[in-house]
């Protein structure tokens, strides 16, 4: 079937005059022939279609192609009519005639289908509308089709676009045209001399598209040959090791072109050989083991000899039996195929046979991949920040209530769970995302303030005494607050918005880029670190937990009373976790499981930084986050595994520090 | 002590009796096997009130043969070893003719065991990775070739792509998946150097690093596509990181292969406009079946559910039970399956899905780009594929084929025309 | 040996009394003779009684020697792993030879070997027998890693811990991280355990695979009775030792048992070891009658409710532990059963299901704040109570 309709389209268009066709009535001709290609368009066979219309000189192609991108184009099923649709409500549909514009009727839902290309397809819809839009009025416009241009680079839009460069007004957009030229001038400049201009004048350029039209030049081939030719452009010989061929016979696989391989054996070599059916298939076990299939399928060996077959040894043996009665016939020696192999030269050879450009482009892609990788290290070193900042985010509150009461609370991943969902419910009311933002954030802080007041009151008062079964109750409100809030909100993740001015990222260069999420969550951490080292340094409420967190019963001398501070430093930690939640839940999801997620995170993060101090929390927290992001850096394939090695690295590094990064002096490490 | 002793016994002889004391009527009993607490609840609830849903439904119509049909539901709580023992329970307490149930691959990997050793059956409405045919279940999610493989081709063929982000997380599913399509590319000529995979923890939320790489394969001018197998809620932080960091559909186009509307409800879809999924089924199929279904849906669970390709998978899954066991004219497990095979009934999305002797659907494949108001709209709409229990692109299961209905088997070796085991591996 | 019977008081014997009747009458009631109690229970009590031996473990080192392990599934599921992995190695052998048998070609020592690789790790996406898996032909080799690999992973990190001298809170945390280590490490695919998959159709016993599960069950039912009791009396005669009044010494005051010149470090090691080994005995038998092991058996959350059993319970007595264990576990599956109708209170209806975690989590708390010994001292008071009177 499909092959017939290729066979009907390549006669169709050989039957197409060659004349440009210059009046609307052809073209509406034309696109009533060709209706069904677009009613159900496929990027494979909707180019030389698009390539017609765009020859029409018609006010209308360009609407027409504007149109169609955008879904907008409907037809009938009746007779395949391209039409408009002008008002729908649910049953009665406007149609409207593209051409003339004029309404045809009203018809139910049925009767008309929507024409939805595919991206694939947009894309070349896109590409055909250059010439139209590229000089547009609307800024907007042209932007976007520059966009579409840049992102699908031929050599036909040279000339438009320097005739865009011309009348281009915008000097943001014209000099992103002058750079996107050269960058054609690369890629499909005959002249040698300009393209090495243009080749050399990206050499402080970041861009990816830069790095990628240069990459494309130095693409090679593996190429076997008894003699490398003259004027070759070779880019590099492979020369093989001799002495693995005895070693791997036996379980000969063909050749796998993989240049990252560091060597390159005889057996290799013999493989390409294989590949390109220059040599036999040696006889491997897998070709011994099918030869005696099939003579056994024939009969040929006996039942004696088919109990030997169990063993490697035993079937060398038979096969050796049958090559000698001639049944079968002997494979290659090892000595012939080293042979062969030391025959022919093997190397890669660059697609673009000029060697000037080639090493024009190895130089200039080299300055760029060392900035390259300098940037990168900025990038990885301020995503570690990132991650520190909410591991600290969510760890804090747990250091100050650790660190004043020395009790853990495993409710406390639920507190920042709680904090998340009020952002969550904030938003249900006030459908500004950004007052809605700032009003979550006091509010969180007030609901898990007050739930931490209670539980501390309630629960933890009562068990001083006894830290490890703090432990237990606190997992008990932990499982039934998690439950609580899947009653309530259901299991469903549920949707926290980060206001417009907090979507997309920071960009610094093609390199460095950071959610501007993650900036804020980064300035939020900073602001809390600012505002407990002021609580804790320059209030009489932070004097008090000072004296309790070093010395209790001292401080209950003094006049200090401890239950109070116990209670509010309790809930100032819960507090603090709400609005660690409303930051979470902004740049990852809303769930009951959330704060179970960052739980024993926070727990490590306490324990690695230190008892009882924010700057002992910090510390924790950056080091935790800078060595997820080194370990991923590492082994980017696998996430998981970098979570195991950081776990068992604190696991050993609480050997050397068993009381963190930054310890308590004094009294108070005492215990 | 004695007391104590009392008290445990008392315990022990409660519990023994409730679980034994059910009745056992003369109806079709239908076991529900959803998780409706822990991690998964989230996707597996909907899909019990789709089951029970469909229940009243068929009882208004008089049920099957004149019996009514019961629901059992049990809660597995997500948690594996229990769906083995709830699915027991099932079979030998509750004495259940069939089961609609399980999400995970490991679920149905624990469940598997019981269902072969007691002769169960069960539906199974969820996408999976293949390489298995149970003859006590039927797979009414999307084999690999009726999801994954349609959806590279129209990644290499429509979209132009060159190199491929194979991103998962870290479970079966995608491990599989993603070993069926890395040679799946590199038999399409794309070498394996352009193939870059990563593994995920379950809710992975840190995903800057990931999106930054994926963005940095297109270094060397090749068009790059992501290919999802992300589960669950690690989706939103992805999306969200992928939303930040600018990456628009039309420069580094996504398909997702586990996330459906009920999981785009949890986040905001405007930046994400034009990135892909691939099912069998989407809410904005346009069929009568699906506006009536969606219409009675919302009517029954409110307005701001929607419906998803898992319950499509179950709609079909118990359509066909009704129907083979009129066939049939008895709840046998045995002669229930004779009669399913060749069923067919009509797909929400058009055309008839077939149900095959290798206990697999026919289906039309979808690919949708999301929409900002959490739709999908479908670009494109291949006609019934027919599922393949073994997948032919890679060299150990390629000789394999399941065929229940003559062969008798779920795993005969075509070559060496033999049948490796009877029971599946799990 | 003789030693040990000379330790067994009233209490023990009545314990092993009780453990054996109770046996024996599920074993009557069994769907083997009465018929009137299914497998499925059979396998949930079976199960149990493992938990119930886990929270023996957990009791000896935090009702004893007052370290709370928050990692102790982390060595039951290793058992379960170490099992498991001869469990998958030779059902599959069987059941590929049995293919082989039907091919004319006889195969070779390593295309058996291969064919079980691709049987068992084509599920995840593998085919290679990772290396790990070298001695899961042997059944008496797993026997013993049974006991060697958890034990060596209790010395390794018993010893770093302790030498460090981190107590208290920070070692639950830091056994929280151990087991979240493991459970992360044995998630991966690449780990050889297939990844999140774990190992399963354990309940199939290799060479038994033509016994019905009703009778295997009851196999279960017996050597984890026997196991049980014996590690009952093993932990009694443990605490009842010297060794056992001074791991309770350490736990009242560590620094005074030091002063007193006894290596305090050594004697926490042993008990932790042992209580280790004495878990992952428990997985292993624990997990043949579940079915299938994977990571997540060992995540955090786990081990957590087993502190939580033993505590409700009571800990500092191993019979609390036993009740602990055996009540909440067999509770919670009666509540989520979802067999219960739902309660209306008018105002609201409470379906069981979603209420339960709810109950169950503030029960812990009331549970911790009004009966620090658990449900044990509680009915001890009740019992002395009526004596009084």
């Amino acid at each position: 079937m499909k092959f017939f309709t290729k066979i009907y389209t390549i006669l169709f268009f050989l039957s197409l005059p060659i004349i440009a066709f210059s009046s609307d009535e052809e073209f509406k001709k034309f696109i009533s022939e060709n209706k069904s290609f677009i009613h159900k368009s496929s990027a494979k066979t909707i180019t030389p279609i698009i390539d017609e219309i765009s020859k029409f000189n018609s006010i209308k192609v360009e609407d027409f192609l504007t149109t169609w991108r955008e879904k907008k184009l409907w037809y009938l099923k009746e007779d395949g009519k391209i039409i408009k649709v002008s008002t729908k409500d649910k049953k009665n549909y406007e149609i409207v005639d593209f051409f003339t514009n004029k309404i045809i009727g009203n018809v139910g839902k049925k009767e008309i289908k929507q024409i939805k290309p595919n991206s694939g397809v947009r894309a070349i819809i896109s590409s055909a509308l250059v010439k139209f839009q590229l000089q547009n009025k609307d800024l907007q416009i042209r932007k976007k089709t520059f966009e579409n241009l840049a992102r699908n680079p031929k050599e036909k839009f040279r000339i438009p676009l320097r005739e865009a460069i011309i009348n281009e007004v915008d000097p943001t957009l014209r000099e992103k045209m002058e750079r996107f030229e050269k960058l054609l001038t690369v890629k499909f400049e005959k002249d040698i001399k300009k393209r090495i201009d243009a080749i050399f004048s990206f050499k402080n350029d970041l861009g990816i598209d830069v790095r990628g039209a240069l990459n494309q030049l130095l693409e090679t081939r593996l190429v076997v040959k008894k003699e490398i030719p003259e004027g070759t452009n070779v880019s590099q010989i492979l020369i093989p090791e001799f002495g693995y061929l005895k070693k791997s016979i036996e379980n000969f696989k063909t050749f796998i072109d993989d240049q990252k391989k560091s060597k390159f054996t005889d057996t290799d070599a013999y493989g390409i050989l294989v590949n390109k059916n220059i040599a036999p298939a040696p006889i491997s076990n897998d070709k011994i083991k099918e030869i005696l299939s099939s003579q056994l399928e024939q009969g040929f060996i006996d039942l004696e000899e088919i109990k030997t077959l169990n063993s490697l040894n035993g079937r060398l043996k038979v096969f050796n039996e049958l090559v000698r009665e001639g049944i079968v016939e002997k494979g290659i020696s090892i000595e012939e195929m080293t042979l062969l192999v030391k025959q022919y030269k093997y190397f890669y050879e660059y697609l673009e046979p000029s060697k000037e450009i080639t090493d024009t482009v190895s130089i200039t892609l080299n300055s760029i991949n060392k900035r390259v990788g300098v940037f990168q290290f900025i990038d990885l070193t301020i995503e570690g920040i990132s991650l520190a900042s909410i591991y600290f985010l969510a760890a804090i509150g747990l250091a100050i209530t650790f660190g004043v009461m020395r009790v853990i609370n495993m409710a406390h991943g639920e507190f920042i769970m709680m904090g998340a969902y009020s952002g969550y419910v904030v938003q249900q009311f006030i459908t500004n995302y950004t007052i809605s933002i700032l009003i979550s954030i006091p509010i969180a802080f007030l609901i898990t303030f007050f739930a931490g007041v209670i539980m501390e009151r309630l629960v933890i008062r009562k068990l001083y005494k006894r830290p490890l079964e703090t432990l237990l109750a606190t997992f008990g409100i932990s499982i039934a607050l998690q439950q609580l809030a899947k009653l309530i909100f259901g299991t469903q993740a549920r949707p926290l918005t980060s206001p417009s001015w907090l979507d997309g990222s920071l960009v610094i260069n093609e390199i460095i880029s950071i959610s501007w999420i993650r900036v804020a969550i980064l300035f939020l951490s900073i602001i809390f670190t600012l505002i407990l080292v002021l609580i804790l340094n320059k209030t009489r409420f932070g004097l008090e937990t000072r004296a309790v967190t070093q010395n209790p019963k001292m401080a209950a001398s003094m006049g200090v009373n401890p239950e109070r501070i116990n209670m509010l430093t309790f809930g100032l930690g819960s507090g603090i976790a709400g609005i660690a939640g409303v930051g979470i839940g902004l740049y990852a999801k809303v769930t009951s499981e959330l704060g179970a997620d960052y739980i024993v995170q926070s727990f490590m993060t306490v324990v690695v930084g230190g008892v009882g101090s924010i700057w002992g929390t910090l510390a924790g927290a950056t080091l935790i986050g800078f060595l997820q992001k080194g370990i991923e850096w590492f082994n980017p394939s696998n996430t998981l595994a970098a979570q195991t090695y950081m776990i068992i690295f604190i696991i050993i590094f609480i050997q050397f520090r068993p009381k963190g990064i930054i310890a308590l002096k004094g009294r108070a490490a005492g215990d | 002590m004695k007391k104590i002793i009392n008290f445990t016994k008392i315990a022990l002889a409660s519990i023994f009796f409730v679980s034994s004391s059910f009745p056992s009527i003369a109806d079709i009993k239908i076991g529900i096997l959803h998780s409706l607490s822990g991690t998964l609840a989230i996707s597996e609830t909907t899909l019990k009130d789709t089951m029970l849903y469909l229940i009243d439904k068929q009882n208004a119509k008089g049920g099957i043969n004149g019996e009514k049909l019961v629901p059992v539901v049990v809660d597995p709580a997500s948690d594996w070893p229990l769906f083995a023992e709830k699915a027991r329970e099932l079979l030998t307490v509750q004495k259940v003719d069939v089961m609609f149930g399980c999400w995970t691959s490991v679920s149905r990997k624990s469940v598997l065991p019981v269902i072969e050793e007691l002769n169960g059956l069960l539906f199974y409405p969820v996408q999976y990775e293949g390489e298995e045919s149970s003859k006590n279940v039927f797979y009414t999610g999307a084999a690999p070739n009726q999801q994954a493989i349609p959806a590279t081709d129209y990644y290499l063929e429509e979209l132009g792509v060159e190199k491929f982000a194979l991103l998962g997380t870290d479970y079966v599913y995608p491990r599989t998946t993603n070993k069926i399509l890395n040679q799946y590319l590199i038999d399409k000529g794309i070498p394996e150097s352009d193939i870059f995979v990563n593994y995920t923890p379950f809710g992975h939320s840190d995903w800057s690093k990931i999106v930054s790489d994926v963005v940095a394969l297109g270094a060397d001018g090749k068009k790059v596509g992501v290919i999802s197998t992300i589960n669950g809620d690690a989706n939103i932080g992805f999306y969200k990181e992928l939303a930040a960091a600018g990456v628009s559909a039309d420069d580094i186009p996504v398909v997702a292969f586990s996330v459906g509307e009920e999981e785009l409800s949890g986040l905001d879809t405007t930046n994400l406009v034009g990135h892909l999924a691939a099912w069998n089924y989407f809410q904005s199929a346009e069929s009568d079946l699906n506006d009536e279904f969606v219409a009675e849906w919302k009517s029954v669970m409110g307005t701001e559910r929607v419906t998803n390709d898992p319950m499509e998978a179950h709609v079909i899954g118990f359509n066909m039970y009704v129907k083979a066991v009129e066939k049939a004219g008895t709840t046998d497990v045995d002669a229930v399956r004779a009669a399913m095979y060749g069923i067919k009934v009509p797909n929400m999305t058009g055309g008839m899905a077939e149900m095959l002797p290798n206990h697999h659907l026919s289906k039309p494949v979808l690919i949708g780009e999301i929409q900002a108001d959490g739709q999908f709209d479908i670009i494109s709409q291949t006609t019934e594929v027919p599922g393949d229990a073994w997948t032919d692109f890679l060299s150990e299961s390629a000789p394999l084929i399941s065929d229940w209905k003559d062969l008798g088997c779920g795993m005969y070796n075509k070559e060496t025309s033999t049948c490796i085991q009877l029971k599946s591996n799990y | 040996m003789l030693k040990l019977i000379k330790t067994m008081d009233f209490k023990t014997i009545c314990f092993c009394l009780f453990f054996i009747l109770f046996s024996l009458i599920i074993t009557l009631l069994s769907d083997l003779i009465f018929g009137s109690i299914s497998t499925n229970f059979v396998k949930v009590l079976g199960k149990t009684l493992m938990l119930c031996l886990a929270a023996i473990a957990l009791d000896l080192v935090w009702g004893y020697c007052g370290i709370l392990s928050l990692g102790h599934f982390a060595f039951f599921a290793l058992g379960g792993y170490l099992i498991g992995m001869w469990l998958m190695y030779e059902r599959t052998k069987e059941i590929i030879i049995q293919a082989f048998a039907e091919q004319l070609l006889p195969p070779t020592p390593s295309e058996i070997k291969e064919a079980i690789g691709i049987q068992i790790f084509g599920v995840v996406g593998g085919s290679e027998i990772p290396s790990i898996w070298i001695f899961a032909d042997y059944l008496f080799i797993h026997l013993f890693l049974i006991i060697f690999i958890p034990g060596l992973l209790a010395l390794i990190f018993g010893w770093l811990a302790f030498r460090s001298r981190v107590t208290g809170v920070y070692l639950s945390i830091l056994t929280q991280a151990m087991t979240l280590a493991l459970s992360l490490y044995l998630l991966q695919n690449d780990s050889g355990l297939r990844g999140n998959n774990g190992l399963s159709g354990l309940q199939n016993i290799p060479g038994f695979t033509s016994f019905p599960q009703s009778i295997i069950s009851i196999l279960f039912l017996w050597a984890s009775t026997l196991a049980l009791i014996l590690g009952f009396i093993i932990a009694t005669f443990i605490t009842k030792s010297k060794l056992g009044k001074l791991i309770q010494g350490i736990r009242d005051d560590e620094d005074r048992i030091r002063f007193l010149g006894y290596n305090v470090e050594t004697y926490k090691l042993f008990v932790f070891v042992i209580s280790a080994i004495m878990a992952a005995i428990a997985g292993a038998l624990y997990y043949p009658q579940a079915g299938i092991v994977n990571p997540s058996e060992l995540a955090p959350i786990a081990s957590i409710y087993l502190a939580v059993w033993v505590s409700i319970g009571g800990r500092g007595k191993l019979i609390g532990a036993v009740i602990g264990a055996a009540f909440v576990s067999l509770i919670s599956s009666f509540f989520t059963s979802g067999q219960i109708p739902d309660l209306n209170l008018g105002f609201i209806i409470i379906s069981w299901v979603d209420w339960w975690l709810i109950i169950l989590g503030l029960s812990f708390v009331i549970v911790t704040l009004f009966t620090p010994g658990g449900l044990i001292s509680a009915f001890e008071n009740i019992y002395k109570r009526s004596f009084e009177r």
